[in-house]
């Protein structure tokens, strides 16, 4: 086991890529450390898969280097890069049983026997399958191979990690959960770098301590949830984690002040001269509804989501949500006025995330 | 709720079940008939019952063809599958290179039987052929009208470069099938190449390679027209298969009832081994399955 450090890597599957957005993985500097549990987070078609093939040796990098602690495994085979892979889709060997599918990666390292019959019981009550364990594996049900393609992912204890791409897709969601609870529980006993790609927040949120979250084939933050909740370092991580995502709204930031049309919102910071395209962006978690004060709104509707009630207005002409606390009232008329909490306000420009030059409250920077 | 029974659709199955009654069962009742009575001409039959049978079953000339048949359909089956799954694993799997190298395979198949053995009749002649030349002027004492050995090797490679092709090709398309992700997945759990064709790419070949050595099969045991072609079936009998036999039999010497016998022996004979091969080939994963640990 080792860090995994992903140095200017880069990724065409053009041969003659014509320019940036050919590529499907734009550069990435990144290091993942030895036996971390990360969530890869991101849209369909971001790059997620293509990353994880880099990793596990499926593909060969169009550019950059990638190190397993201090070699250089960028030309290695992936039998070599000796890495656990389990793929969206189940591939089980057809002609082989059960055991003999949860015993193959071992029998190719040339294992004992003995160690391989007790490794493969070990993994299949992990998996739920110590009774099914003789029988063939072709006409299974997809989420039963599933289970076994997890279980050859997680048999092997030596690797240097397990890439889970998106893993539990065809499974249902009682049992979702179960094997996820599994996986979480392998981590901590064995301690193996695991790398879980979903484009499922609550599913990275609940397995990772460290989420990565990818856009349009780059990396655009690595963080705790918290942080990706509360700090997001770019505008789809604000968008994409949170349900509803962060309310994003065209402004011009003006020292401390965010114009958003007429109106005005106090900010946190001063911020300095921003160029590009400039918004504010605030948390429906951290907006208030009021008589009066703040910026005047339209509601639009309220939407009842089981935990609590969403507010659906309009700022400016632009869509804001609100989070309702428990009992709240609503003016009988559909307008209202709504305060950003100005220290929970980040500014963005171009999409990302610009800093205070004079941050009044730390946490807010 | 009545529904009326209707069976006037059958009427339109007569006219296929009247086509297959006159291109198939009359003349195999021909066939039969011929092989159960005696004729002196005129169209007078006499009842004979089985000896027939008997006659061929205990012929000596029969078991000698019989067994050459054996012999040469399990050689060649020996040769054409295996080589032709090992030419499949080394073709490009896509690109123009592939579709080059499927037409150059597939051009021996376009040929016509005769055309074949008259191809290699000539390529093997001594005086003008471009192999029995070469070979007389390297000093080997080739001579597939003399030495037995010669002409079952020249039968033997021209059916080999007539039809291993198909097998390739079927083989081939078995390949295609596989997804990546099962190489993906053999990389990942670190197979080698021999453990990713046994369990990877064999298993997804079994139904067309079931396909292929019935095919084979079949064709190899009734071979008929390259033989007659090429060696006459001589030197002697060496080479004289069952159909060349049969030809011989029914035509050279105008013994039809003994013929007809024959043929229906030989087809049955053809019958049971292709059905022994199916269920074989078909239950071959099926019996380790309930194989304790
Ligand atoms: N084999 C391939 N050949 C050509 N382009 C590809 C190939 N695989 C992926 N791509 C392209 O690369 C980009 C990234 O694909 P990738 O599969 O890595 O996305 P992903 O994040 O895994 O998406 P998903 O969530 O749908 O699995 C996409 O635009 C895709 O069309
Ligand atoms: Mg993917």
């Amino acid at each position: 086991m080792a860090k995994i450090t992903l140095s200017n890597l880069a990724h065409t599957y053009f041969p003659y890529p014509r320019g940036e957005q050919d590529y499907a993985l734009k550069t990435i500097d990144l290091t993942w450390d030895d036996g971390g549990a990360y969530a890869l987070l991101g849209a369909s078609g971001c790059g997620k898969s293509t990353l994880l093939n880099l990793i596990s040796g499926l593909r060969r990098p169009s550019q950059g280097r990638i190190l397993f602690g201090d070699g250089d495994v960028t030309d290695a085979p992936t039998a070599e890069r000796n890495i656990a892979q389990v793929f969206q889709f189940p591939v089980v060997y057809d002609t082989m049983t059960v055991r003999e599918n949860l015993a193959f990666p071992l029998r190719n390292r040339g294992m004992k026997k003995d160690y391989i019959q007790s490794r493969v019981d070990q993994v299949a009550k992990m998996i739920g399958m110590e009774g099914t364990l003789s029988r063939k594996a072709r006409g299974l049900t997809a989420d039963v191979k599933q289970k076994i393609s997890l279980g050859r992912g997680m048999v092997r204890e030596d690797v240097n990690a397990i890439l889970f791409d998106e893993p539990l897709t065809v499974i249902d969601p009682h049992l979702k959960w179960e094997l996820r609870t599994q996986l979480k529980k392998l981590h901590q006993d064995f301690g193996h770098t695991m790398i879980y790609v979903t484009h499922d927040q609550t599913e990275a949120l609940t397995f990772a301590d460290k989420v990565v979250v990818m856009h349009d084939g780059r990396i655009v933050q690595v963080g705790t949830p918290e942080e990706l909740f509360e700090r997001p370092a770019h505008t789809f991580v604000g968008y994409f984690i949170g349900s509803p995502g962060m309310n994003l709204l065209d402004a011009v930031i003006d020292g401390n002040v965010a114009h958003i049309g007429e109106h005005e919102a106090p900010l946190g910071g001063k911020f300095g001269h921003l160029t590009g395209r400039t918004q504010i962006g605030i948390r429906p978690e951290h907006v208030t509804v009021s008589r009066t004060g703040g910026l005047p709104a339209t509601i639009m509707r309220v939407d009842d989501v089981g935990r609590h009630r969403i507010l659906r207005a309009e700022v400016a002409g632009a869509p804001v949500a609100v989070v309702l606390p428990e009992g709240a009232a609503l003016p009988a008329d559909d307008s209202c006025h709504l305060i950003f909490q100005p220290e929970k306000i980040g500014v963005f420009a171009d999409d990302w995330r610009m800093a205070p030059e004079h941050p009044q409250d730390r946490s807010g920077s | 709720m009545f529904k009326t029974q209707n069976n006037k659709a059958w009427f339109l199955v007569l006219p296929v079940l009247l086509l297959v009654g006159f291109s198939a069962i009359l003349p195999l009742m021909t066939v039969v008939n011929y092989a159960f009575n005696d004729t002196f001409g005129n169209n007078a039959f006499f009842w004979v019952g089985l000896e027939w049978f008997r006659e061929v079953i205990r012929s000596e000339r029969m078991h000698d063809a019989l067994q050459r048949q054996l012999i040469f359909s399990a050689i060649i089956l020996a040769i054409e599958i295996p080589l032709g799954i090992a030419i499949a694993l080394t073709l490009p799997k896509r690109g123009v290179w592939a579709s080059l190298t499927l037409v150059l395979l597939a051009l021996p198949l376009l040929i016509p039987w005769n055309v074949v053995g008259t191809i290699w009749q000539l390529f093997t002649r001594i005086d003008i052929g471009l192999l029995g030349s070469t070979l007389a002027a390297l000093g080997v004492d080739f001579n597939l009208g003399r030495d037995a050995i010669d002409a079952w090797a020249t039968l033997i490679v021209m059916d080999v470069w007539h039809w291993t092709s198909l097998v390739t090709l079927l083989c081939y398309a078995g390949l295609q099938s596989i997804p990546e992700a099962y190489y993906q997945a053999g990389r990942i759990d670190q197979a080698s190449r021999w453990a990713v064709f046994r369990y990877i790419e064999l298993p997804k070949m079994q139904g067309v390679l079931l396909i292929a050595v019935l095919l084979r099969f079949m064709d190899s045991f009734m071979i008929y027209t390259e033989p007659f072609v090429v060696t006459g079936g001589g030197p002697g009998s060496t080479t004289t298969f069952l159909s060349v036999d049969l030809v011989k039999m029914a035509i050279g010497q105008f013994d039809l009832g003994p013929a007809a016998a024959f043929s229906l022996m030989y087809f049955l004979v053809i019958l049971l081994i292709s059905w022994v091969f199916y269920t074989v080939m078909t239950n071959l994963d099926q019996e380790k399955e309930e194989v304790p640990e």
